[in-house]
């Protein structure tokens, strides 16, 4: 499978010049024949919105009907699936979702699945939780690659999350990502890019999976979205990855016997599968006891 | 046997910056905030012939290119003549727009009706003029003014509220003072402004460090501190004066209220910053 990842330059609030721009990437893009393209967190609004995420947001329908209507316009002869952030109006509550819809397909667009961002960033330059409603499911869903599931920036960040998705069956974790980069102590690269590709090193790693984060870049209010779009094989090896601050595509090609190759080699998953009854009864585990506790 | 003992230190992070990324990030920052988000290619700045200025009268060159910005002198006629000269050292090296407006007809002007002004009101008009000046200057050539102000001023209150904070976009306010330096000598500003003792030029041989009694050095080591969430008692813990700790404290608590619009007493759920809240650049 082809994937691209898309390090997105939105205009702060202007939709229809951020869905030009991505009918452009499909323009450049669709000759290649990709069968995933991947956008970032918010990606046609841009990340910081606060009380104008009232007015921006759409139900999971319109943006399906947005992303496919760019991608039929671009000329593009075959179907594709494509993920893109965007702020989700669910009959008046507010989340902070990723869409992955199959666009160009003669019945219409398909809705496959829709993440809602379930860890809520609420400290120090984030306010998510003040404007938005957290989801409540992690869900993996059926993708031509195999089993997958998504995980919106702050979500990744918990390592019990790939470890939930990969032990639903994920064998590829898709992380759209709107970070404010800090950090200009450390070497090369922002420090919150160098954690990021840690982070997300580890869970590939871990799990055998593939990990496919696609960041946002520009300025919004003084804040630098720090990009860092790249992608992560089975073994947890960087296979490409992108710098903070230029608009760019990252394609990569993924490989079911990949991530066959690296659990069996290191079967860390298997053995997680093994022990985790045993984990999940230990009652020093605070949520069990919670649980329990509850009438 | 003894085994040796590896024992390690109390952390405490270090200040030094990849000046090279910093200067990437900050000049992306003036493009995309200028040009992007205000459709503004020309930048405007007080250029004193103090490293604050005159680092970033280079990074608007490098981001917007030296025949895009204006740098004004703006001296008064106690400044320095040294001043003087150091920016026009970065005007010749940049190869920007430079022009001096003397602002000492405007300021004793004035001053004649505050025979009672002692020098901090003094250096508040001066400061407050020169920002008037500013802001005319930009209208004038429809450029954008450009902020000067460092984060250990800026933490420390050692700026003229309304004055030295006002213009809409400041690429180093995050940066402390040993940050400006470092960035400074990577850009390439002079050695004759990079190691001068920093000075408001207010007064004859007035200098920051006198004015504010600790170097730049360890105020910014203890600013760092205090901002990560650290006690008094953990900061002189990891070698830090107990009398400076409590003056750098002091300062900062003293001061929050001019990092911070006016205080609007809240009387309706859509007060403004309270209930109605919109990004800047929205």
């Amino acid at each position: 499978m082809l994937a691209a990842l898309i390090q997105f330059k939105p205009r702060k609030g202007d939709v229809p010049a951020n869905l030009a721009t991505m009918r452009a990437i499909f323009e450049q893009l669709a000759p290649k024949g990709p069968e995933l393209i991947v956008f970032p967190e918010a990606a046609l609004t841009g990340y910081f919105l606060e009380g104008a995420v009232y007015e921006l947001a759409v139900d999971a329908p319109t943006m399906a009907q947005r992303v496919d209507e760019q991608w039929r316009a671009s000329g593009a002869a075959a179907p594709c699936d494509v993920v893109a952030g965007f702020y989700e109006n669910v009959a008046g509550t507010f989340h902070n979702s990723a869409i992955y819809v199959r666009c160009g397909e003669p019945d219409g667009v398909h809705i496959v699945h829709v993440h809602r961002k379930m860890f809520l960033p609420t400290y120090g330059v984030f306010d998510e939780e003040r404007f938005l409603t957290r989801g409540r499911r992690l869900a993996t869903f059926e993708t031509p690659f195999g089993t997958a599931a998504i995980l919106i920036c702050e979500d990744a960040w918990h390592a019990i999350m790939p470890t939930i998705a990969a032990l639903k069956g994920a064998r590829l974790i898709i992380v759209p990502s709107a970070s404010p980069g800090r950090g200009l102590c450390g070497g090369d690269e922002l420090e919150s890019n160098t954690r990021w590709k840690a982070i997300l090193s580890s869970a590939a790693a871990e799990h055998g999976v593939y990990v496919l984060y696609a960041g946002l870049t520009g300025f919004e209010g003084g804040k630098g979205m720090s990009g860092g779009t790249c992608a992560f094989s089975p073994r947890g090896d960087l296979l490409q990855s992108a710098g903070p601050l230029e608009p760019c595509i990252i394609t990569v090609t993924l490989d079911r016997q990949e991530v066959d190759l690296a659990r069996a080699t290191i079967p860390l998953l298997g053995d997680l599968s093994a022990v985790l009854p045993d984990l999940w009864l230990d009652d020093e585990i605070p949520v069990m006891r919670r649980l329990e506790e509850t009438p | 046997m003894t085994l040796r003992l590896l024992e390690a230190p109390l952390d405490e992070p270090s200040l030094a910056i990849n000046a090279a990324l910093a200067a990437r990030w900050l000049e992306a920052f003036l493009r995309d905030e200028m040009l992007v988000r205000r459709g503004i290619g020309k930048a405007i700045l007080g250029l004193s012939g103090g490293i604050d200025s005159a680092l970033v009268a280079y990074l608007c060159a490098r981001a917007l290119g030296p025949e895009n910005v204006y740098a004004i002198r703006m001296p008064y006629r106690t400044s320095s003549p040294s001043s003087l000269s150091d920016a026009q050292r970065i005007v010749d090296a940049l190869g920007i727009h430079g022009e001096t407006i003397e602002i000492t007809d405007a300021v004793d002007g004035y001053l004649k009706h505050a025979s009672d002004a002692d020098p901090r009101r003094k250096g508040n008009v001066m400061a407050r003029m020169r920002m008037l000046v500013l802001f005319d200057q930009s209208a004038r050539r429809g450029a954008l003014p450009v902020g000067t102000g460092n984060k250990t001023e800026r933490l420390m209150g050692y700026f003229t509220w309304h004055a030295d904070d006002t213009p809409p976009v400041n690429p180093i306010g995050d940066l402390y003072k040993t940050q400006v330096w470092a960035l400074a000598r990577h850009l390439g500003v002079p050695n004759e402004v990079v190691d001068k003792p920093p000075s408001a030029d207010l007064e004859a041989n007035q200098t920051d460090e006198s004015d504010l009694g600790i170097t730049y050095a360890r105020a910014d080591r203890i600013l760092n501190l205090i901002l990560l969430g650290y006690k008094d008692d953990a900061i002189v813990a990891r070698g830090h004066d107990v009398a400076e700790v409590r003056l750098v404290r002091r300062r900062l608590d003293a001061t929050h209220w001019k990092r911070h619009l006016p205080t609007t007493a809240l009387v309706s759920d859509t007060a403004i910053n309270e209930f109605y809240l919109r990004p800047v650049d929205l």
